[in-house]
């Protein structure tokens, strides 16, 4: 088992998901919603955070605040996982616990 | 002189995550409203804001951003776009939505008062404005 680690800032904005890449261990899992969606995009100055992240840990996006932002499904970075609110619910029971990175 | 000032909207948060941009929009409006002459400018994350194909069915919030093609029809004549921040966000103009503009006396008129601006001309424009609201 392990955690899963929430970041609902922008990666331009804040640093919160700079802090989760850091202080998360391999294995675990990242979940990113509301404005942390943004990171999940390729081809911007902060694609390289998640892609290498992913090399150790899954990365997951809410696929409804994706839409909101008008954001569409082939920028996503390869290999990030898109989940809905039900993924959301079945991500936090299958790991140990939630850390929010806020 | 003209009671009328260069009024400037700086936004530079994105859409949804918090309420700046739709309270930005909303004073954008009194702004025009009142007659004064409204400028945009859209900087960090607030390139965001202008992004077609907003959907906000699944959050259950009002999707605001058909408001942004109105605003030349609020007389809102010009909408700026830094350049830098849509460069690392991995935009481009064709990513953005299209606000036409008419002027109803002389029908004189703008296909698009969007426009990608620069570094140097942002900090020109804004040190020209005789007032600044930042979002």
């Amino acid at each position: 088992m392990s955690d899963l680690h929430t970041v609902n800032k922008s990666p331009f904005e804040k640093n919160s998901l700079d802090t989760c890449l850091r202080l998360s261990k391999a294995g675990s899992s990242i979940l990113l919603y509301e404005d942390g969606v943004y990171a999940a995009l390729a081809g911007t100055a902060a694609s390289g955070k998640i892609a290498g992240a992913l090399a150790d840990r899954k990365v997951y996006v809410l696929e409804p605040d994706y839409r909101a932002r008008g954001l569409k499904s082939d920028r996503l970075i390869e290999g990030v996982e898109m989940v809905d609110y039900a993924g959301f619910v079945d991500l936090v029971e299958s790991c140990d616990k939630v850390q929010a990175w806020v | 002189m003209s009671d009328k000032k260069q009024f400037m909207f700086l936004n530079r948060r994105a859409p949804y995550g918090t309420i700046y941009a739709w309270e930005s929009l909303e004073v954008v409006l009194i702004a025009a409203a009142f007659e004064q002459a409204v400028s945009l400018a859209f900087i960090d994350d607030g390139v965001y804001q202008l992004v077609t194909g907003q959907d906000t069915t699944g959050i259950g919030m009002k999707n605001f951003s058909p408001t942004y093609k109105t605003l030349g029809d609020y007389e809102v004549r010009h909408m700026y776009v830094d350049k830098e921040s849509l460069e690392a966000r991995g935009l481009t103009a064709d990513d953005l939505v299209v606000v036409p503009w008419e002027d109803w006396e002389t029908e004189e008129t703008v296909d698009n008062i969007v426009e990608v601006v620069d570094s140097d001309q942002l900090a020109e424009l804004i040190e020209q404005s005789d007032v600044v609201f930042s979002f």
